[in-house]
């Protein structure tokens, strides 16, 4: 229990320093971004919008900057990040509630693939090293080797315009209305596809070099050498002993990687123009729409956070020893 | 199950029928064209109930020949020859290097169990005690996972040990409990051997002492046949009936415990016996053995000892020395060494009668 309450403490310190951060670094920054943006939309923005924005920014030069910082709280608390001067006048919030299930449940579902075959590749290859199997590992390296951007063009080249079996860009057929329809659900998967193989197919070497090489360490351990002494099934072996403590820190690997997905999938948007958070971020930073980059800091650093918070809970699930008080 | 500790009866005398023979058993390490041959030509015979020490310096191959005639030799080691018979309690006989993967899996803890060297990480770490004991059990007879726990209880109990330790992890334990753990688990099945390999090396004195007794205490219950294995010949002297002395990968000598004790013929076991303080009676000198073990990847011909050994002549450099009876023709002992040849006379040390 005091586990829980030390970690707790903890990661609220943290939450606390990035959105801090997050608060200091426009104010930090030169010129003034707001008379530069309303010079640049011509008085579309309306005053009150202005104020907003000033206080987001820590250009609100009236107020002390405890004042500010407090002001800012506020505005966050009540789920208010400013408005995208991009996508004028839509509020953050709403811009990137738009992008952010894409790029989750793409990446998401894809490194989720990824971890499970690579894992349980490299559990058997790493349980039979020095058999056939270990000429697998060049040919996986080899794709997490080529840059993904690269991969990326090869595989559209490939799949889309010669083969036509995939679109090559997009999240889902724009002449459909967005709806729980199966056949709405087809054109997300049919778009979704070749993002989530390429993204698969650079990053399962990882997972499978990984656990191959924590199988190889753990399979000389005393008590899998017991486990062969006792006469258990190999199965159990395998699984029970060897898999169960080599996977150990594949999982927290794992949940990091799961933190990853909101803020590293910027390429493969790209490359795909995929209209996720990665490729709202990319696009804010392109307009120099500040409020809209800081929206999605905060979201990617909370989520890396969140992700992390997740790791100590499995680990403590998976891990006994980390499970005293201490 | 199977019959209760009780309805057993204790071995009076044992009779000396073997259960476990090794055979000529050869090791090498590597599988390149230049491998360390780790164990040459061992044959060891070990009787049924009855306690068998190994010992040797360290890195004489005292775990390998333990891992080898078990089939649990970790790569690279390989078993180049040799055979294991193991025989059962009606009499018929096996090559535990010749049964298929199936019919050793099922030969295993239940005919012979290991206790391995440095216990510490012989536990998984993620499991609850009781679990490891009761996969054991469960791997080959057909029980439900209560009953496999109670006789988990049970086992516990039998070495000391509160039967509500059954749902810690293995870190909860202290190093004792640990090996305890371990001896329980061995013998969960009633296995015909146990082999234990330094089975209380990492552990203080006091705790050694009582694991120790323990283990003769059930030995006397259970009737089961040991190997014990350590370097610590001061111990063997006590608790084994026969001692075997290994020296770079060979059996140098074979004899009955207070026989090697009181009389070696082997100018390795006269200097290893030298070397640990006598546990009763008039201390004597205590003398370590000059010079190192020899690098088993590239061994001189002739016999391993010569560069330490005071008596070495040229004979003892020409060939091998192999395993055979002593000068004096003593039965149940048998030594490796060309003093015993006849040729020469064995200097006085190595003659006690
Ligand atoms: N994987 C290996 N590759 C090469 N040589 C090895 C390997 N494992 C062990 N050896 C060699 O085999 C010899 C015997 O090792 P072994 O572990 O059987 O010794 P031991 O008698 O049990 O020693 P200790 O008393 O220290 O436990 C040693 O000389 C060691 O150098
Ligand atoms: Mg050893």
């Amino acid at each position: 229990m005091r586990f829980v309450v030390r970690r707790g403490i903890f990661y609220l310190i943290t939450a606390w320093a990035a959105v801090t951060i997050n608060f200091v670094l426009p104010r930090l920054m030169p010129g003034d971004p707001v008379a530069a943006l309303l010079a640049k939309s011509q008085g579309q923005i309306d005053s009150s919008a202005e104020d907003a924005i000033r206080l987001l920014f820590g250009l609100d030069q009236d107020a002390s900057i405890w004042q500010q910082y407090v002001d800012y709280w506020g505005l966050l608390l009540h789920g208010n990040l400013g408005v995208s001067f991009m996508n004028f006048p839509t509020p953050v919030t709403e811009v990137i509630a738009q992008s952010l299930p894409w790029t989750v449940g793409l990446v998401g579902i894809a490194t989720v693939i990824s971890f499970t075959l690579g894992t349980l590749v490299g559990m058997g290859i790493g349980w039979r090293r020095g058999t056939w199997a270990d000429g697998l590992l060049p040919a996986t390296t080899f794709f997490s080797a080529v840059p993904y951007f690269w991969l990326g063009l090869i595989a559209i080249a490939l799949f889309s315009v010669t083969l036509g079996w995939f679109p090559a860009s997009g999240s889902y057929d724009r002449s459909m209305i967005p709806a729980l329809t199966p056949e709405f659900a087809g054109s997300v998967i049919r778009y979704g596809t070749l993002p989530a193989f390429t993204i698969v197919l650079s990053s399962v070497s990882g997972w499978i070099l990984g656990m191959r090489n924590m199988m190889v360490t753990v399979s000389s351990e005393d008590y899998v050498t017991v486990a062969q002494a006792k006469g258990l099934p190999e199965r159990s072996v395998v699984v029970g002993y060897a898999a169960r403590n080599a996977i150990l820190p594949q999982m927290s690997s794992f949940t990091l990687a799961l933190g990853f997905i909101v803020g590293g999938t910027l390429i493969m948007e790209m490359v795909f123009s995929y209209q996720g958070i990665g490729f709202l971020l990319y696009q804010a930073v392109g307009n120099h729409d500040y409020p809209l980059m800081q929206g999605c800091f905060l979201v990617i650093t909370l989520a890396v956070l969140v992700a992390n918070m997740a790791a100590d809970v499995i680990y403590a699930v998976l891990d006994p020893r980390t499970r005293q008080e201490g | 199950m199977t019959a209760t500790v009780s309805d057993r009866r204790p071995p009076a005398v044992p009779e000396r029928t073997p259960v476990l023979e090794i055979e000529n058993l050869s090791v090498d390490y590597g599988y390149d064209d230049d491998p360390a041959h780790v164990l040459r030509g061992v044959s060891l015979t070990l009787h049924r109930g009855e306690v068998l020490g190994l010992a040797g310096e360290s890195g004489c191959g005292k775990s390998t020949l333990a891992y080898a005639a078990t089939r649990l030799l970790p790569p690279p080691g390989l078993v180049t020859g040799g055979r294991v018979m193991f025989t059962d309690r009606d009499g018929s006989r096996s090559d535990v290097l010749a049964l298929s993967d199936a019919e050793l899996r099922a030969a295993r803890w239940q005919d012979v169990a290991i206790v391995f060297q440095g216990a510490m990480n012989s536990l998984n770490p993620v499991f609850r005690v009781g679990r490891q004991i009761a996969d054991g059990i469960r791997a080959h007879r057909s029980v439900g996972r209560r009953e496999a726990l109670d006789r988990a209880a049970e086992l516990l109990e039998m070495v000391g040990i509160s039967p509500d330790r059954l749902r810690d992890y293995p870190h909860q334990l202290s190093g004792g409990m640990r090996q305890r753990v371990m001896i329980a688990m061995a013998l969960a099945l009633e296995p015909q051997v146990l082999l234990m390999d330094e089975p209380t090396t990492a552990l203080d004195v006091v705790m050694q002492r009582q694991i120790v007794e323990q283990i003769a205490e059930l030995r006397e219950r259970l009737g089961f046949a040991v190997v014990f294995i350590t370097h610590d010949v001061s111990l063997l002297i006590e608790m084994a009936d026969r001692i075997a002395i290994m020296y770079a990968g060979e059996i140098v000598e074979d004899a009955p415990a207070r026989e090697i004790y009181q009389r070696p013929r082997h100018p390795y076991s006269s200097a290893l016996l030298h070397s640990f303080p006598p546990l009763r009676g008039a201390r004597r000198e205590l003398s370590g053995i000059p010079g190192a073990p020899p690098n088993m990847a590239h061994l001189p011909t002739g016999c391993p000892f010569v560069p330490r050994c005071p008596h070495a002549a040229d004979a003892c450099r020409a060939g091998r020395p192999t395993l055979g009876p002593t000068a004096f023709a003593e039965a149940g002992r048998s030594v490796a060494c060309t003093l015993h040849d006849g040729a020469r006379e064995v200097p006085q040390e190595l003659a006690q009668r």
